[in-house]
């Protein structure tokens, strides 16, 4: 009956209208909009994705990890103070969310593809977390994932060997797939894992 | 500055003249199979003006002093020919800021295996002195200032 057609139509209207005055009042009220330690980069138009083969010779991309919270971390298996720190804290925020922590990918994708064999690659995350995930490319792809994730990093010979310079950022997805966090070097695996509680709850993995 | 002082307090001398000389929490970062360099660290102080300018060690082809600095976020290392140890001011040589670089490692290093490190040392005079520290090895996952900072 299109009388009661109309009526739903009208229901609607003033119902509608208050979604949108709802949403502006999220928009305006910073307060109620999650706040994070780390540095947020919701929406970021890089970071988008990642194809590269585990140290099994498996293709991995971030789409097969989605309903996890994901941390990638650019770095070197010869690193020895920046790279074993992050990927310590990120361990230690595993612990800290308990069962949580099993929703949390921890991704380690070397920058040294030439060094950094597969074998040296599954040996070096298991010493942090068997759960943790080593990933590479050829000099190609690295190159190309490097880029998209703004990642700088270059080879500088040191004597009669070579050392990597890089960024030292964690770059945390939420359980979409999103980019939503950079980490700096210096924060505490407290503020991380607070963080990645805040993106837990309010970005659901369902 | 609270510092909780652990027992692998290593105080060796070779001389009179370096018989203040400390080296607190000498340790090395273990290693996985096949991999080539780690990194040694500990705390050094000296009761005189003195420069540490060369480090050896049997189980690398060459130690280097490594400097670690972050420019924006970017990590970055560079050899340095020496370190000042000003009289009385302990170095750190923690994850973080200098390092002992080990490069050409000559096989895995475990945890729980000990390391022997020389460590050369100059004196304002030019005098060169050396002291053998052991070093134990801490696991690869072993925190940042897991040395001695919660």
């Amino acid at each position: 009956m299109p009388s009661v057609f109309r009526v739903a139509i009208d229901l609607k209207k003033p119902l509608f209208g208050l979604l949108l005055a709802s949403v502006a009042a999220l928009t305006a009220c910073d307060g109620s909009r999650p706040r994070f330690s780390s540095i947020d980069l919701t929406g970021a138009s890089f970071g988008r994705e990642f194809r590269l083969s585990d140290p099994d010779g498996k293709e991995r991309a971030l789409a097969d990890f989605r309903g996890k919270v994901v941390m990638v971390f650019f770095g070197f298996v010869q690193c020895p103070q920046v790279c074993p720190t992050a990927l310590a804290r990120a361990g230690a925020v595993r612990e800290m969310l308990g069962a949580g922590g099993k929703k949390v990918q921890v991704i380690f994708i070397t920058v040294d593809p030439e060094r950094d064999t597969p074998e040296i690659l599954k040996a070096y995350t298991a010493a942090f977390d068997p759960g943790f995930l080593a990933l590479y490319g050829d000099l190609e792809r690295t190159k190309a994932v490097a880029a998209e994730f703004r990642v700088f990093y270059n080879k500088v010979p040191t004597g009669s060997s070579y050392t990597m310079d890089h960024s030292a950022l964690t770059y945390v997805f939420d359980a979409q797939g999103r980019l939503r966090l950079g980490v700096n070097h210096t924060s505490s695996a407290e503020e991380l894992a607070a963080d990645v509680r805040t993106l837990m709850s309010t970005y659901p993995s369902s | 500055m609270k510092r909780l002082l652990f027992a692998s307090l290593v105080v060796a001398a070779a001389s009179a003249a370096f018989a203040q000389l400390t080296v607190k929490e000498p340790w090395v970062r273990a290693t996985v199979p096949q991999q080539m360099a780690t990194g040694a660290f500990m705390q050094i102080t000296s009761p005189t003006d003195t420069r540490l300018v060369e480090v050896r060690t049997p189980v690398a082809g060459v130690a280097e002093i490594h400097e670690m600095a972050m420019e924006k976020d970017v990590m970055k290392m560079r050899a340095v020919a020496g370190l000042a140890l000003p009289a009385g001011k302990t170095a750190e040589l923690e994850p973080g800021g200098y390092h002992v670089m080990l490069l050409g490692l000559k096989g895995q290093v475990k945890e729980g295996e000990t390391v022997p490190v020389t460590l050369v040392l100059e004196g304002k005079d030019g005098k060169r002195e050396t002291i053998e520290i052991k070093a134990p090895v801490r696991p690869l996952a072993t925190p940042a200032g897991g040395s001695t900072k919660k």
